[in-house]
């Protein structure tokens, strides 16, 4: 850490906090955008791209406040956000060969203006905790939660399985953007088991989406609704 | 005093009504190089702004007044707006009347006298290009004006000229709320000034034109004017952006011959950025259907709402 | 604590012993044999635990309490038993050509694991890591809802996994917040901040508004995994399209461990904001659940569904005498959740065998159980007149103190209970004992099945409402004291 007597150590200490303020506005944009998005190769994309801001926070926060622990959540979430989980679904979606989800149940204006009003309403939920944080990020909180909840609507709208997957996936990392901003990350061993919990996930899912291809040849969950209340 | 500033005044027009046939000519020979085309010169702007004011200007029989009249009406608010925007010096005395939203004012008016003067001989194409016109411009409103609250949120203040003082004298951050407005406006001033991809200034295909469909009716001085006009809508544009955004090299202390001299050359550097900037996009990017208009600008709202509400929800940026 | 590492190892070992494939034809035998290992090490635990009261294990990271001893001792019993009843129906259903003996690999190992992340999600005293084996166990049994491939289940799998999954994130984001508080409370100790016994002795400290989110979080997100309404609707399809042993873990140990979680966490937060909140919002669910529940009987065709839809209204009943409060009330939903558990096995233990006789889970395809075989006819019936609240079971008992307790202090609820639970009995009744008694349609199994776990259990349950042993009486009332209320 640089000496605090520098002249020039102050003006660190602001770009780093600007930095993190940068990633976490980033975070939000990337949400939105996959909100919007409706090629699946763009939203796994996306993914990645916020899996990278993720671990690009988590790295600098661990240099900016020295706590080991967070280098290795972040060397964790590149390995796997960045790395293995795009990678695995890019493998799917080939397989599967899905390429386009279907036009939306409101029209992507209208989910974005709903995108809005839930953002807005995360940050007043948030409120409290914003208060009580004392962590250099607890700006951020707000927008981690109003990441879920873009994520969540993204998941409600969507009628291909694997967006649902990828919209949980980013609801994750909402998540884990949260527990940063707040907490400056959980305690090793409960990481390590979300970390898990996530990658046995994929993992099921994957077996999952061949079983649901296999029985009805296609990804639509249109295909899965018929489950009613008529038996 | 007064008259040093009056003839600085003066100046900015000078360069402003200089400059914009330059800077579109310089974004056509930007679009010809990426394109890999041979680049038509740089003056070719001014050429063509010669010959129409040499040629008779024809007019249709039913053509009123107010036909005749626009092309005055719409020159001379985007010299106004050209003398108001603060792109040599932020202390310029019409300048003090420069609130943003009154400039937006400025030119919805030039919107709206341009396609009434379309509407007016009754062609096909020219109410056809006037309903285009009035939609992009109806939806890239909220837009701008997004943009303008955002900035003035920052900067505390509508007043154009405080807001690049404002930005150009305080230390450099990063500022992710600036950066999607910056996003916004770009997609606005694309919109607005009838560049890919929202129209293609180059095409008289019915199927896709909106500002030159207006223009059809017009020749000679009327048309040479109405050009004109285009031209520093695009100029005074760019400045906007430069002014909310990029404002170092304005002159922002008291007004002298060394401080606008400096801003001269600052600001034909910014333009020619920009120009090849506006190229590229231009270049890569498809034009849209009409019917997804909308959606471009919407785009652009949402970058608008996105920089406020993190404005709003990371307060400012932490300085040292 | 060699009685806790063996009770988790021995899960964990039969999973990946069971993974293999070399065991195809002894699998069943061998998960039951795994299952009764657990069984003996939980037995051990418990034993230890009567005697030498609540064991806080392994470096703080294991906690053993009155509340949960008596359910991870269920959960190991309710595993042996649904282990003992796996063996005849599956092979049953191999006989009947509705899955190959290949799947059966996955659908045994994952059993395994499923045990494991009860047990360890029942002893943690990581509230995270408590996170962590709930998530595993939707994750472990996932893949066997889906196990007969068929698009209903298919169907089914999607929606548990989903929503279930969602609402798992919730829980997750209250974790996190509780994690935050506790920060603020203990001071950045890193692990032992989410320990529930650290927590617990600070609780009043922990700041109220940041525990009211989390709360809210929490009961949303482990609530959608008990099957609380509204977040109930991957419950019933999971129930009906999954194989019935895992119907019966299901609806026997998931929605009690998830209700465990949650009182964990009402106990937290009720410490630390002293009003009202998680108790009437803990009611508020309980009676929603209890009459939609009710209501959605009615339109059931199919047996399973029908008591998946029972199963949430007693979890209902159950949350709703947490949310009450007070020794008397927290008594009776403890030893709701024990005999419920007990009494809904035993019942999907008997429709699973109805419904391979019959061949078909449409209850008007099951006719005349009692004249083929008087042993799955008996059973069922004795099951559903147990579940029903029919003394001298022990469900009467627990739904007899919740009612009076509920008349004494939250007279408002009585008439819905009432009616809720009326509803349900003419509902059930009338069903069960058209498939039960008249004309048969029944054929023979190819496979004796079995029943033993059906009367083991059903025999428990009729213990239980006649005498609770003092040991089980005083772990109910220790319990009940931590729980507290007023």
């Amino acid at each position: 850490m640089t000496d605090p007597l520098l002249p020039s150590a102050a003006i660190h200490v602001a770009i780093d906090r600007q930095l993190l303020d940068a990633c976490a506005a980033l975070q939000l944009l990337i949400a939105f955008a996959m909100l919007a998005q409706r090629r699946i190769v763009s939203l796994v994309n996306l993914l990645a791209a916020q899996g990278a801001v993720l671990a690009a926070a988590t790295l600098l926060l661990a240099w900016r406040t020295g706590q080991g622990h967070l280098y290795v959540s972040g060397v964790l979430t590149l390995a796997l956000k960045v790395a293995f989980l795009p990678w695995l679904l890019h493998r799917l979606i080939d397989r599967l060969e899905v390429r386009f989800d279907a036009e939306p149940a409101l029209n992507v204006s209208g989910n974005l203006l709903a995108g809005l009003l839930v953002v807005v309403f995360a940050f007043g939920l948030a409120q409290p905790i914003t208060h009580l944080a004392s962590t250099a990020m607890r700006n951020a909180i707000g927008i981690a939660l109003g990441v879920v909840l873009l994520a969540f609507l993204m998941m409600i709208t969507r009628r291909k399985a694997i967006s649902q997957v990828i919209g949980f996936l980013s609801m994750e990392n909402g998540l884990f953007f949260g527990a940063m901003s707040a907490t400056y990350g959980m305690p090793m061993v409960v990481e390590l088991g979300v970390a898990l919990d996530v990658l046995v996930a994929m993992l099921v899912l994957g077996v999952f989406f061949f079983q649901i291809r296999e029985q009805f040849d296609s990804l639509d969950l249109h295909h899965l609704e018929s489950l009613g209340e008529r038996r | 005093m007064k008259t040093a500033a009056l003839a600085a005044q003066l100046l900015e027009i000078a360069v402003a009504l200089a400059a914009a046939p330059l800077f579109l000519g310089w974004l056509n020979q930007c679009r010809a190089w990426l394109s890999n085309r041979r680049a038509p010169s740089l003056l070719l702007p001014f050429r063509q702004l010669r010959k129409l004011f040499h040629k008779d200007a024809v007019l249709a029989r039913n053509a009123s007044p107010l036909f005749r009249a626009a092309p005055y009406v719409v020159f001379g608010t985007m010299v106004v707006a050209a003398g108001i925007i603060p792109s040599l010096s932020a202390r310029l005395p019409l300048v003090a009347a420069a609130d943003a939203v009154a400039l937006v004012g400025l030119f919805a008016t030039a919107r709206v006298f341009l396609s009434l003067a379309a509407m007016d001989v009754g062609t096909a194409f020219g109410t056809l290009g006037a309903r285009r016109e009035m939609m992009v411009g109806f939806l890239a409103e909220p837009a701008l004006l997004m943009v303008i609250f955002v900035a003035s949120l920052i900067s505390a203040t509508t007043a154009l000229p405080a807001i690049s003082e404002h930005l150009a004298t305080r230390t450099l951050t990063i500022d992710p709320a600036l950066a999607f407005t910056a996003v916004a406006f770009t997609l606005v001033l694309l919109a607005e000034n009838a560049r890919i991809p929202v129209d293609n200034p180059a095409t008289h295909l019915e199927l896709t034109m909106i500002h030159e469909a207006m223009l059809l009716e017009y020749s000679a001085r009327h048309l040479a004017l109405m050009e004109w006009a285009s031209q520093l809508r695009l100029f005074n544009y760019a400045c906007i952006g430069f002014a909310l955004f990029i404002p170092w090299g304005i002159a922002t202390r008291e007004i002298g011959p060394a401080g606008l001299a400096l801003a001269v050359p600052i600001l034909a550097l910014k333009l020619a950025a920009a120009g090849a900037g506006l190229a590229l996009i231009e270049t890569v990017s498809a034009k849209l259907r009409i019917l997804r208009a909308p959606e471009f600008l919407a785009t652009a709202f949402l970058f608008a709402v996105l920089g406020m509400l993190v404005r709003g929800l990371l307060g400012a940026p932490p300085s040292p | 604590m060699i009685e806790l590492v063996l009770m988790l190892a021995t899960p964990a070992a039969g999973a990946t012993v069971l993974a293999f494939g070399r065991w195809r034809r002894h699998a069943p035998e061998l998960n039951a044999v795994f299952s009764f290992a657990t069984f003996l090490a939980a037995s051990a635990l418990t034993v230890r635990v009567i005697g030498q009261g609540p064991q806080l294990l392994i470096g703080e990271q294991f906690y053993i309490d009155p509340f949960n001893v008596f359910l991870v001792a269920l959960t190991a019993f309710v595993g042996l038993t649904t282990a003992l009843f796996s063996r005849p129906y599956m092979r049953i259903e191999i006989a009947h050509g509705r899955i190959t003996a290949a799947r059966l690999r996955l659908y045994h190992s994952m059993y395994q694991l499923f045990m494991l992340t009860m047990l360890a999600a029942l002893t943690t005293n990581n509230m995270g890591l408590l996170w962590v084996s709930l998530e595993a166990a939707t994750l472990s049994t996932v893949l066997l809802v889906t196990l007969y491939r068929t698009p209903r289940s298919l169907e089914a799998g999607w929606k548990y996994f989903i929503l279930c999954g969602v609402g798992i994130a919730q829980a997750l984001f209250g974790t996190i917040l509780l994690y935050f508080a506790a920060e603020r409370a203990l001071g950045a100790e890193g692990v032992t901040a989410l320990l529930w016994t650290h927590l617990d002795g600070v609780k009043s400290q922990l700041e109220p508004a940041v525990l009211a989110l989390a709360f809210v979080f929490l009961l949303v997100g482990y609530g959608t995994k008990a099957g609380l309404v509204p977040l109930h609707s991957w419950l019933a399809d999971a129930h009906a399209e999954g194989p019935t042993p895992i119907s019966a873990v299901l609806s026997g140990l998931l929605l009690n461990v998830a209700l465990y979680a949650i009182v964990r966490c009402k106990v937290l937060v009720e410490g630390s904001l002293h009003s009202a909140l998680p108790s009437r919002m803990l009611m508020g669910f309980g009676i929603a659940s209890v009459a939609l529940a009710s209501v959605l009987l009615w339109r059931q065709r199919d047996i399973k569904r029908l008591f998946a839809y029972s199963s949430i209204e007693h979890m209902g009943l159950a949350t709703f005498a947490f949310g009450m409060g007070g020794a008397v009330a927290t008594f009776a939903a403890l030893l709701h959740m024990t005999v419920h558990s007990l009494t809904k096995s035993a019942i999907f233990f008997a429709t699973g065998h109805a419904a391979q006789k019959a061949g078909s889970q449409r209850m008007e395809d099951i006719r005349g159980l009692v004249t083929l075989s008087p042993t799955v006819g008996w059973g069922l019936m004795l099951g559903t007149l147990a579940i029903l609240g029919l003394p001298p079971f022990g469900v009467f008992a627990s739904e007899f103190l919740i009612l009076t307790t509920a008349m004494r202090e939250q007279p408002w609820a009585i008439p819905i209970l009432l009616a809720a639970l009326g509803l349900a009995f003419a509902a059930i009744f009338g069903r069960v004992q058209s498939m039960v008694f008249g004309e048969t349609n029944m054929r023979r199994l190819p496979h004796a099945p079995a029943l033993l776990p059906v009367f083991a259990h059903l025999a428990l349950v009729l213990l239980l409402g006649l005498y609770v042993p003092p040991y089980l009486a005083g772990w109910y009332e220790a319990a009940a004291r931590l729980i507290g209320g007023h």
